[in-house]
């Protein structure tokens, strides 16, 4: 058996699988009856056509030719680790180190995923970015977000 | 006659200095959020319910009404320029907008929303002060059942609207409405799908539900960061330098008019529905300019009539979704809860006697709707050149401001951090599904309706009984259904065609 659709054969796999886990988590929920639903009705009518979906789709990518594959490609690790590291960091910094330590962290950090990185470039986007979301979301905004560390 | 009567009464109300400034105020507020993405009128307007103690009830919601349409607004910004849509009515304004900005006619794009906009605020006022009785007839006439074969139709014309596989787009439609089964029940409070299988490890914050921002945020901004990085600079699908013009060309206007008018049209009867509003206005839209754009079209690929129709919509959508608030005291979408609640801040209690009872505040805000429209476009057709200079902006300087404002949007959501891990999680989806080909756009829709769809379907099963015929026995309800089989068949139709070509010429 060849797969004729990298793509569609992935992300039906995709679609089989969420659609079961769902299935299989809905079954801790009272399904009720037609004329009194519980929690779990909905729910497992959804992820049961889900995964039905997600069949038809990996049958399809197995049988039907397509012109060139439909190759999933090559995948960029680099921004993608980067990036979930760099809102990660955020996350975690910003109720600590507040808006101003963090905010220059985060652009340094993301500035690393491109392929240009040059350090007076970085230091001057830093810098205006955290005296705009100063002025914009904590002095305009008035939301509660920590500016300084410990605070 | 008394509808001039009305209104003359209403624009007396509307055109004195103080709340001709607060409705200033509530533009400049409201577009300055919609074009921060992530920050959503929702929020503001959560914020700001203390400060309206000291105002009176009139300028109060005039004040409100401003940053929910000057949000709606500057949401349509976004999307058109970075692909981020500001607010969830705009995420179809960005399949064609965004386009049109990388081919270097961003200013047509915005100037078409911004006057396909203010064109469908207009007509949206007269319908208010015109129809507002009568229409509020129709809404009575929905129950359950009638919503729920709603918001069917209003799915699948989300499946017309993805360019791909129409069963990869049903089956995206279907996670979204199963991401938005992660709640606390509605009706029997058990909370759902926040214990992670095999562990007793719990997540308490997601017994609200993940937001919608959180998706919106990973799927199409951090999605379409990395996929944008992770191609060699030279291939990047960034913006062409030249800028073709700040104005939408002769040719533009004469595409966009009609569209401007449905859009319009079909906008100004959604938007009554409670529920539906500007979201499914601008969905639709998007979905009928599409059919008659044909399949040859460029559409998807930077069509005007794909900015216009779905911005005039969810303009008009979002004026007449006032109908409901200001005649039952519903509130159609989060937006109107808040209102609703501000209302109830000042004593007015919201229903049909608020037009016997508060002429002048039922009046006054119908006409700072119109007030609040025009001043939006004074303030941003000017501001067109100035959001044009972004766009030149190097990538390197762009993508981590882009990063750090949703990284804030979503920290101020409920000033939580778990909501910006929630979008960290989102993002590696989103880069998914950009390599399996699987638009997100449905997705996001079936999210939003997931919650009120679960809630009718089972409120309607619930009245009849368990007796699943009763969505086609109910006229408005079959017709809805009717009309949902209709657009797949029609959807289905080409694609028939051109597999059978495809089969006759394997047969040579």
């Amino acid at each position: 058996m060849k797969i004729k659709s990298q793509q569609d054969f992935f992300s039906g796999l995709m679609f089989l699988v969420v659609g079961l886990a769902f299935a299989y988590g809905a079954t801790d929920y009272s399904m009720g009856a037609a004329a009194r639903p519980g929690p779990g009705y909905f729910p497992l009518i959804l992820s049961v056509l889900l995964a039905i979906l997600g069949a038809i789709v990996v049958f399809t990518s197995l049988t039907i030719e397509v012109e060139g594959g439909d190759p999933v490609g090559h995948i960029a690790w680099r921004p993608l680790i980067i990036i979930v590291v760099a809102i990660t960091l955020f996350g975690a910094l910003l109720p600590r180190l507040g808006l101003v330590i963090t905010v220059p962290v985060l652009i340094v950090v993301v500035s690393w995923a491109g392929e240009e990185f040059k350090w007076l470039g970085v230091a001057i986007n830093s810098v205006v970015l955290t005296v705009f979301s100063w002025l914009v979301f904590v002095k305009g905004l008035g939301l509660t977000i920590p500016v300084w560390p410990g605070a | 006659m008394d509808l001039i009567n009305n209104l003359a009464m209403g624009f007396g109300v509307a055109f004195t200095l103080n709340n001709l400034m607060y409705a200033f105020f509530g533009c400049v507020l409201g577009t300055l959020i919609g074009v921060l993405p992530g920050l959503g009128p929702v929020a503001t307007i959560a914020m700001l319910l203390p400060s309206i103690y000291s105002l009176d009830a009139t300028p109060a919601l005039i004040m409100l009404a401003g940053i929910y349409y000057g949000a709606q607004y500057g949401g349509s910004t976004t999307a058109i320029l970075i692909n981020v849509p500001g607010e969830s009515s705009s995420v179809v304004t960005a399949i064609d907008g965004y386009q049109m900005a990388r081919q270097g006619r961003a200013g047509a794009a915005l100037a078409a929303a911004g006057m396909g906009s203010f064109f469908a605020g207009c007509v949206g006022t007269i319908i208010i002060a015109a129809f507002a009785p009568p229409l509020t007839e129709l809404a009575f006439k929905f129950g359950p059942a009638e919503y729920f074969s709603l918001m069917v139709l209003g799915l699948i014309g989300a499946v017309v609207l993805a360019s791909g596989s129409l069963i990869k787009a049903i089956s995206m439609i279907i996670l979204g409405l199963l991401l938005a089964q992660i709640n606390t029940d509605v009706i029997s409070g058990v909370p759902r799908y926040s214990e992670l299988p095999f562990t007793n490890i719990n997540f308490p914050e997601l017994t609200d539900g993940i937001g919608f921002v959180v998706i919106a945020m990973g799927l199409f901004g951090f999605g379409e960061i990395i996929a944008n990085l992770g191609q060699p600079a030279e291939h990047r699908e960034v913006f062409t330098k030249e800028v073709k013009g700040l104005w939408p060309t002769r040719q533009d206007f004469k595409e966009a008019w009609p569209a401007v008018l449905r859009g319009t049209a079909l906008g100004s009867l959604l938007g009554v529905l409670p529920g539906g509003g500007a979201l499914l206005a601008s969905f639709a839209a998007y979905t009928v300019e599409k059919k008659i754009a044909g399949p040859n079209g460029r559409f998807g690929k930077g069509d005007i009539r794909g900015v216009a129709g779905p911005e005039s919509a969810n303009n008009a959508g979002a004026q007449t979704s006032f109908i409901p608030m200001l005649t039952l005291g519903i509130p159609p979408n989060a937006v109107m809860a808040l209102m609703v609640g501000a209302m109830t801040i000042k004593g007015i209690q919201p229903g049909p006697q608020v037009m016997a009872s508060n002429p002048q505040l039922f009046w006054g805000l119908i006409a700072s709707m119109w007030v609040g429209n025009a001043m939006l476009v004074i303030l941003n057709l000017p501001m067109i050149g100035i959001w044009i200079k972004l766009l030149t902006v190097p990538y390197r300087f762009l993508f981590p401001a882009i990063t750090l404002f949703c990284c804030i949007g979503t920290y101020t959501l409920n000033n939580n951090n778990f909501d910006v891990y929630m979008t960290a999680i989102f993002a590696v989806v989103g880069y998914l599904f950009y390599k399996l080909k699987c638009e997100p756009a449905p997705l996001l829709l079936g999210f939003i309706l997931g919650p009120m769809m679960e809630e009718n379907l089972r409120r309607a099963l619930l009245l009849s009984r368990g007796d699943w015929s009763t969505f086609a026995t109910r006229p408005l309800s079959a017709g809805l259904l009717i009309a949902s089989a209709l657009m797949i068949v029609v959807v289905l139709l080409p694609s028939i065609k051109s597999k059978r070509e495809e089969a006759f010429q394997e047969a040579d």
